[in-house]
C-alpha cells in the first residue's frame, strides 16, 4: 500500500493533464465556457438569498450581508459534494481505461476532486467580488488559515472519494444513496444558517460530529466574521482525522483494486 | 540471457458474480456480509499453471480459439490484471495495444488527446512534444489534429491510438488483435512498424487469429487452449498443430450435423415420397424422358431444387443404408483439403431384385448452387441386376473445390426417375484451402510468365 501511495506522486503529471482535460472537456462546446464556473455559484446564491431574505426573512444581525455569509459555506460545499458525486461514478465512467490500459485507478477519483477544486478556486473570485462590494476586507492574519482549510478539505474529500469510488463499483446503489445523503448533509451543516443560532445550540454535540461543520465555520470565520479564528483547534483535529480518512480510503481502494478491471 | 517476459506457473481465476452481487448495500450491511458479498459466487479458470518465457528481441505469437485465455495472458503481461497465483515479470517499458485509443476523450482535440494518452502510456510531456509531429504524420491526421476526437471516423480514431501507442518506444510491445480492425493499408503500416521494431531488437507479444501473420512474423508461437499451453515453439509447427485440432473439432461438429440430419429423416420412409418427382439432382435427363410432366409438377420440381430442404424419400425397395465420406487413406472424414481425394461410399441394400436402377451423386455449395452432379445413367451405364447388400463408391481423385462447406445429395432411382431412396442434402463436409480463391470450383491451373514479369517469391505463391 505504501509503495502504491508513493506512486501517486509519480502520477502527478498524469493527474495534472487529466484534471486539465476534465476542465476543458467540461465546458467544451458551451458558449459561456469557463464563465459557468462563476455563474453557477452566483445563480445558486441568488436563489438562496431570495428565499432567505424575501420569502423567509431572517433578522439575525450577525449574518448580514446574508449573501456573503452563505457564499462562504456554499462554495466549499459545492466542491465537496460535486467531488463525491463525480468520484463515485469515476471508475465506472473510466472503465475503458481500467480494463484496457495499464492505468492507476486511484487517479480517477482524485482527478474528480481536483477538477472540482479548480472550480472552487475560480468561485472564490466571486467571493472576492462580494467582499469588495460589501467592503468587508478579511483579516490578513486570518487568511493564513485559508490554505490550511483547503488542504484539510482536499485530504478529507479525497479519502471519502476513494472509498466511494471503490465501493460504487460493487454497489451501484451507492450513487443514489449518496445523492440523498448529500442533501441531508447540506442541511445538517451550518451553511445557510449560522452555527450559533439559538435553536441549534442544544444539538451542538451532534453538529460537532459533522466534519463539514468545522470546515464551514472555518471558512466563515476567515472570510465573513471579524476577529480572530476561534475554530483552529477543531480544524487541526479535523486535519488529523482527514489523514486517517485518506489512509483508510486508500487502504480500502487498494484492497479492492484487483476487482475493478473485472467488475467494472 | 534474462527473458523479457516470464510467466511462472501462472493461474488466473476470474470471479463471476452471481445475482447475490446485486443485493443492495442495505441488506449487505444488515447481514454484515459486505466482504462475503464482494467475494465470488462462481469462478472461471482462464489460465491454469501457464509458464513461458520470451527472450528479448523475439516476436512471440499467441494463438488459440476464442475464450482460450490468450487475451488474459496478454493482460497479465501488461499488468492490467494480476495473476491469482504464480508470477509474471516483464523487463522494460511496456506498451499494450489492447484497445486503440482506449483513453481518448471525445470532446477534446486530437492534439490534446495525444498528450494525455501519451502521459497515460508513460511518456513525459517533453518526450511527446518531441515525437508529436511523427505521431501525427504516422496517423495521417495532420489536417484534423485540432478537431475534437468525437468527429473522427473510427479509422482515424484507431490510427491515432496506434500511432501514440507505437511511439511510446516500448521495450516490450503487446498487441491484441489490432491488425484485424484497420483497412488493408493500415494493416500493412502496422506490420511494417512491427518489422521495424524487430530490427531494433524489441520484444513483441502478439495475440492474433491471423495465423498467416504468426507464420510470417513470429520467431516463436504459443498455442493456448482452454487456459493451458498446448504447444509452443516453431510457428509453422504450432500453427499446423492448431489447425489440425481445429479440423478435428470441425470433424466432430460436422459428424454431429450429419448424424442429426440423417436422424431427422430416418424411419420416415415415404416422407415427401410422391412418385416420379425425385430424379437425382443430375437426373435432369431422366426427367426429360419422363412422360409429359404437368407444368405444376415441373414448377414444384424446380422450386424444390432451389429450396435447399433436407430430406429423404423414395420407395426404399432399394435402400441407401449408409453414406460415408472417405479421405485418401480410406478413413471416414468430414474435412478435406482442396486437391485431396474424396470418396463417397454408399452401402446399398436391395430388398427386391432390381433391374432398373441408377446411382447418382451431386454436390452443393453453401449457397445451394449445384457444383457438380452425375449419375450412372448419364454416364451410360446400363443396369442389369442389383441384389442384396452391396457397396457403391463414387471416388474423386482430386477435390478441385474452393474453401467452403458443401452438402451432398445421394440417390438411387429408376432410369425414368422414380426414387428408391433419395437423400437430399443430408451429408455435410468442409473443404479447406490454403489459397483464398473464389468461385464454384478450382480448375487445375498454372501460370506462366515471360521473363520480364517477376515476382518477389519467384511466382510460387503459397
Amino acid at each position: 500500500m505504501l509503495h502504491n501511495l508513493a506512486n501517486l506522486v509519480r502520477y502527478r503529471g498524469l493527474i495534472q493533464s487529466l484534471v486539465g482535460r476534465e476542465l476543458k472537456a467540461r465546458y467544451r462546446g458551451s458558449i459561456l465556457g469557463f464563465v459557468w464556473s462563476f455563474v453557477n455559484p452566483l445563480l445558486l446564491l441568488a436563489i438562496y438569498t431570495f428565499v432567505f431574505t424575501t420569502i423567509l426573512p431572517n433578522r439575525m444581525p450577525d449574518v448580514q450581508p446574508y449573501a456573503l455569509f452563505m457564499l462562504c459555506g456554499i462554495l466549499p460545499w459545492t466542491w465537496f459534494s460535486a467531488s463525491l458525486t463525480d468520484a463515485s461514478g469515476s471508475l465506472i465512467a473510466g472503465g475503458n481505461l481500467i480494463k484496457k490500459v495499464l492505468f492507476p485507478a486511484e487517479v480517477l477519483p482524485i482527478v474528480s476532486v481536483l477538477a472540482n477544486m479548480v472550480h472552487f478556486l475560480l468561485g472564490l473570485l466571486v467571493a472576492i467580488l462580494f467582499l469588495v462590494i460589501y467592503q468587508k476586507p478579511p483579516d490578513l492574519w486570518d487568511l493564513g488559515w485559508f490554505p490550511v482549510a483547503v488542504v484539510v478539505q482536499l485530504v478529507f474529500t479525497s479519502g471519502l472519494a476513494l472509498i466511494l469510488a471503490a465501493l460504487t463499483v460493487h454497489f451501484r446503489d451507492l450513487r443514489d444513496i449518496l445523492a440523498n445523503v448529500l442533501t441531508f448533509w447540506f442541511f445538517a451543516t451550518p451553511i445557510i444558517y449560522p452555527w450559533n443560532m439559538p435553536g441549534i445550540v442544544e444539538y451542538k454535540t451532534l453538529f460537532d460530529l459533522n466534519p463539514f461543520t468545522h470546515l464551514a465555520i472555518t471558512y466563515q470565520e476567515i472570510l465573513f466574521y471579524q476577529g480572530p479564528i476561534g475554530h483552529w483547534r477543531w480544524l487541526l483535529a479535523l486535519g488529523v482525522g482527514s489523514v486517517g480518512t485518506f489512509l483508510a480510503g486508500y487502504w480500502l481502494f487498494d484492497r479492492l483494486r484487483d476487482s475493478f478491471a473485472e467488475v467494472v | 540471457m534474462t527473458p523479457a517476459i516470464e510467466l511462472r506457473d501462472v493461474t488466473k481465476v476470474y470471479r463471476r458474480f452471481g445475482a447475490k452481487h446485486f443485493a443492495t448495500l442495505k441488506s449487505a450491511l444488515l447481514q454484515r456480509s459486505i466482504l462475503r458479498d464482494l467475494g465470488p459466487t462462481e469462478t472461471l479458470q482462464a489460465l491454469s499453471h501457464v509458464s513461458f518465457e520470451v527472450a528479448p528481441g523475439r516476436t512471440f505469437g499467441v494463438i488459440g480459439r476464442n475464450g482460450s485465455g490468450k487475451s488474459t495472458a496478454l493482460k497479465l503481461v501488461a499488468g492490467i490484471t494480476k495473476p491469482t497465483s504464480g508470477t509474471v515479470s516483464v523487463r522494460g517499458r511496456i506498451s499494450a495495444l489492447i484497445e486503440l485509443g482506449a483513453g481518448f476523450h471525445p470532446e477534446i482535440s486530437g492534439r490534446e488527446n495525444v498528450f494525455i494518452n501519451g502521459i497515460m502510456l508513460g511518456l513525459t510531456k517533453r518526450e511527446i512534444t518531441r515525437r508529436f509531429d511523427e505521431i501525427v504524420e504516422f496517423a495521417e491526421l495532420t489536417d484534423f489534429i485540432d478537431a475534437p476526437v468525437k468527429s473522427y471516423s473510427s479509422g482515424m480514431y484507431m490510427r491515432l491510438g496506434f500511432a501514440v501507442a507505437i511511439h511510446v518506444d516500448p521495450d516490450v510491445l503487446l498487441v491484441d488483435e489490432v491488425l484485424a480492425v484497420g483497412d488493408e493499408g493500415f494493416t500493412h503500416k502496422c506490420l511494417d512498424k512491427f518489422s521495424e521494431f524487430r530490427r531494433r531488437g524489441k520484444t513483441i507479444m502478439l495475440v492474433t487469429h491471423s495465423l498467416g501473420v504468426v507464420e510470417r512474423f513470429c520467431d516463436e508461437a504459443l498455442w493456448i487452449d482452454a487456459g493451458r499451453i498446448r504447444a509452443q515453439g516453431d510457428p509453422k509447427r504450432v500453427v499446423n498443430a492448431y489447425l489440425t485440432s481445429v479440423e478435428e473439432t470441425e470433424e466432430r461438429e460436422l459428424a454431429v450435423t450429419t448424424a442429426k440430419a440423417v436422424a431427422s429423416v430416418a424411419g420416415k420412409p415415404g416422407t415427401k415420397a410422391d412418385e416420379g418427382r425425385g430424379a437425382s439432382a443430375a437426373g435432369r435427363v431422366p426427367e426429360a424422358i419422363r412422360a409429359a410432366p404437368t407444368t405444376a409438377e415441373l414448377e414444384r420440381e424446380t422450386k424444390d431444387m432451389f429450396q435447399a430442404v433436407e430430406g429423404r424419400w423414395g420407395s426404399r425397395q432399394v435402400e441407401i443404408a449408409e453414406v460415408t465420406l472417405l479421405d485418401g487413406n480410406g478413413q471416414s472424414s468430414f474435412v478435406f483439403h482442396s486437391g485431396d481425394p474424396l470418396s463417397v461410399q454408399l452401402k446399398i441394400i436391395a430388398h427386391i431384385e432390381a433391374t432398373d436402377f441408377v446411382f447418382g451423386v451431386s454436390l452443393f455449395n453453401a449457397e445451394g448452387v449445384c457444383c457438380y452432379g452425375t449419375n450412372t445413367f448419364i454416364e451410360q451405364m446400363d443396369p442389369e441386376t442389383l441384389t442384396g447388400e452391396s457397396t457403391v463408391t463414387f471416388a474423386v481423385d482430386s477435390l478441385e473445390l474452393v474453401e467452403g462447406t458443401y452438402k451432398l445429395d445421394v440417390a438411387v432411382h429408376t432410369c425414368d426417375g422414380a426414387p428408391y431412396d433419395y437423400h437430399r442434402l443430408l451429408y455435410t463436409f468442409r473443404v479447406k484451402s490454403r489459397t483464398p480463391d473464389v468461385g464454384i470450383y478450382r480448375p487445375r491451373h498454372h501460370w506462366t510468365f515471360s521473363p520480364n514479369v517477376r515476382f518477389k517469391n519467384g511466382g510460387n505463391g503459397s
